[in-house]
């Protein structure tokens, strides 16, 4: 598959932009971890608004769960939720080893917070990992040690922390063991501490989507002239149908708020409110709920989001003034056409349609 | 909105007065609890009244409300908000009509309701026939207490099930008033469940009733609704998502459930970007050019004003803050949000006309 797709590229000689945008595609971000940790559980929260509740009707996986979320338009995500039970776990790593562990752009190792037998789950991580070494030694690894909400509030942080270094040691031992000393270095594993039960797991899978979305620094770029341009404080753009926040601008004045985890507040917030819109209007939980939400709360601040480009929204928080909202608002608008390009191969930026 | 914390504390204050079901229940009440109408909350034991306080008074999560434990002593809340009321909370294995100790002016005497709690979903028959004897007792000396029924845990059953059990319930509380020559006493029958909004439903029918004029409230709405063409509209209390009062047309449980969560998802909002203090530098920068007024002159209006505009419909949804403890929502008409503007004035008006109100009914009170 990987080959035809490089065929097409060289093909078409696009230009080195094109290619960056293309890439990712490709690339599989594989989910992880012993049967019954959570893997689909916040897969079916984040992609397709579960809200924590209902997981519990999810039943077991059974073998890899396939699925192609489209994210913004232009990238896939190429998720493959793979079922923890140890036949299958087996399985990948023998007869599927090529299948399963080539051309990875992801890993996310799921640990059950609760598992009583951690050496063992520690096992089974590093005979996956020495498989993804083997065949795709660029892909980045995440570990979510999950289901946190069932640790003690003031045992959490201790108990993270000593999940993660275990995990840690693990790895550096197996890649100095395997690979050697430089490249056991180079290798990155990028911890979180998750839970269904509130906004950790927005924060983690913002982290995740953030590394894989093209064309960023646009983005990025773009978002903070825009924040200059109307005297935000901060703004967030939101995926459609996730809700999770693929980018923010924040102000030097709104870097001093105190909330350090607005960005995945926001994110369950929106996504709570979207499930009531959706009893209310009868409306699938993925369709888009609403329009535009503003709100002025008097000398504090005001704040309004918008339905921004296709596959977007845009929040953007704003100093008080009514003027201000308003030529905020119609900026706002303005500028969606400069935001066009996350909507989908098509409306690629200008070298494309140079091309073309 | 900024009240959100307290009723928690004075849970704790309330908690500990609280005194022993021997003792003359009342007597001991404090004195700045005189005059505030009070809930009674009666039942069998295990029907879910503590729960129910738990879950509409101090936000309990409703599923954590298995782990309450049986409640062994008159429990009492009191609930700082538009209209400050006492709840209280009766143990189900005490049944203060055959006991003596307990001074029945003293817990009678000022009661605004009596909520009976029935669970639905276990035999009822007992909890009925002590409903009936509580009723016949308190109809002698005590004919102004409003009688409300909670058919409880409804939850789960099938509409027509629901409605099979109200009905039976109904009609065996009637037959034996009026059996017992006891035509009109003042009960009145409600299905809730904590797992859904009935429950603040139930209350917020309970609270209207000892809303003194809501009468003039209500007009209030109605008219406002008719003018702005709202379809809907909901004058809530923010901390217990009650509503004191709403237009005449009729209400539905799912315009309620989707206004009461839109103030909840504001209050979150605030709750990340309303609570720190910005610097005076940022504030001289935003009064500086080209703006060049005070940060007070430039906002449109003081307290929280909200508005959500909806997919398909395209039906705005609008909030606006009344004072700390209320705000008015309202579900408008298909397309209206270019008439914002207009909209705004009109709820403007009303909210001074609120405020007035709650002036003159509350030197009163």
């Amino acid at each position: 598959m990987a080959s035809s797709a490089d065929n097409s590229l060289t093909e078409q000689t696009t230009p080195d932009l094109r290619h960056e945008v293309r890439k990712p595609k490709k690339k599989k971000v594989l989910l992880m971890g012993k049967s019954g940790s959570g893997k689909s559980s916040m897969r079916s929260i984040i992609f397709s608004n579960y809200i924590a509740r209902d997981t519990r009707r999810l039943g077991a996986t059974i073998d890899i769960d396939l699925s192609h979320v489209k994210f913004l338009g232009n990238l896939t995500l190429n998720l493959w939720d793979c079922g923890g039970q140890e036949a299958f776990m087996e399985n990948y790593l023998s007869q599927q080893r090529v299948h399963v562990f080539s051309n990875v752009g992801v890993l996310i190792y799921v640990f059950d917070v609760e598992s009583r037998d951690v050496e063992r789950d520690l096992a089974t991580y590093v005979a996956i990992l020495s498989a993804l070494l083997q065949f795709s030694p660029q892909a980045r690894i995440y570990i979510l040690i999950h289901k946190m909400d069932l640790v003690v509030p003031s045992s959490r942080e201790a108990v993270y922390n000593d999940r993660v270094n275990a995990v840690r040691s693990k790895t550096m031992e197996y890649a100095a063991h395997a690979m050697g000393g430089p490249a056991a270095e180079a290798l990155d594993l990028i911890p979180f501490a998750t839970s269904i039960w509130d906004q950790s797991l927005y924060k983690a899978w913002a982290s995740i989507i953030h590394d894989l979305v093209p064309n960023l620094s646009i983005i990025e770029r773009n978002l903070a002239n825009l924040g200059l341009a109307i005297e935000a404080e901060e703004l967030l753009l939101f995926e459609r149908t996730s809700f999770l926040a693929v980018s923010s601008w924040t102000s030097p004045e709104g870097q001093r708020n105190p909330t350090e985890d607005r960005l995945e507040r926001m994110s369950n917030i929106m996504k709570h409110f979207k499930q009531s819109i959706s009893r209310f209007t009868g409306t699938p939980r993925n369709a888009e709920q609403f329009i535009r939400m503003e709100h002025k709360a008097g000398m504090r601040f005001s704040l309004f989001i918008l339905k921004f480009t296709t596959n977007t929204y845009l929040m953007v928080v704003l100093p008080p003034g009514e003027a201000r909202f308003n030529a905020a608002m119609l900026n706002c608008q303005i500028a969606i056409q400069h935001f066009r390009f996350l909507d989908g191969p098509v409306a690629q930026p200008p070298a494309v349609s140079a091309a073309a | 909105m900024d009240a959100a914390k307290s009723s928690a504390q004075e849970r704790d204050a309330a908690g500990k007065d609280a005194p022993k079901p021997g003792d003359a229940a009342g007597a001991s009440a404090p004195a700045s609890a005189k005059g505030k109408p009070r809930l009674l909350l009666m039942g069998q034991r295990r029907s879910g009244k503590s729960s129910i306080s738990s879950v509409v008074f101090h936000k309990l999560p409703p599923h954590e409300t298995l782990f309450l434990e049986s409640t062994a002593r008159i429990q009492k809340d009191s609930m700082a908000s538009f209209m400050d009321f006492q709840v209280w909370d009766f143990p189900g294995q005490i049944d203060i009509l055959e006991n003596p100790d307990f001074d029945m002016e003293a817990i009678f005497g000022q009661v605004g309701a009596l909520i009976w709690v029935i669970d639905a979903q276990d035999d009822y028959l007992e909890a009925v026939a002590r409903l009936n004897a509580t009723i016949l007792a308190l109809q002698g000396n005590y004919p102004l207490i409003n009688i409300e029924v909670f058919i409880h845990k409804v939850d789960g059953l099938s509409d027509d099930y629901k409605l099979d059990i109200q009905r039976d319930i109904t009609i065996r509380i009637q037959d034996e008033l009026s059996d017992h020559g006891c035509e009109n006493a003042p009960v009145t029958f409600h299905l809730t469940s904590i797992y859904n909004h009935s429950i603040f439903e139930g209350f917020s029918k309970v609270i209207q009733k000892l809303i003194p004029r809501l009468g003039t409230l209500e007009s209030m709405l109605t008219n406002l609704c008719r003018t702005c063409r709202f379809e809907k509209a909901y004058l809530f209390d923010v901390l217990s998502k009650i509503y004191i009062a709403t237009d005449s047309s009729p209400a539905d449980m799912a315009s309620y459930e989707i206004c009461s969560d839109y103030i909840d998802v504001i209050i979150d909002i605030t709750e990340v970007y309303g609570t720190w203090h910005r610097s005076e530098d940022g504030r001289k920068k935003l009064e500086g050019a080209p703006w060049g007024v005070k940060l007070e002159d430039q906002v449109g209006c003081a307290t929280a004003e909200s508005c959500l505009v909806l997919h398909d419909s395209r039906k705005p949804i609008m909030l606006r803050e009344v004072d700390r403890y209320l705000a008015l929502v309202a579900i408008m008409k298909e397309d209206s949000y270019d008439k914002m503007p207009l909209v705004n004035m009109n709820v403007d008006a009303v909210v001074e006309g609120l405020t007035e109100f709650f002036n003159i009914t509350r030197r009163k009170g």
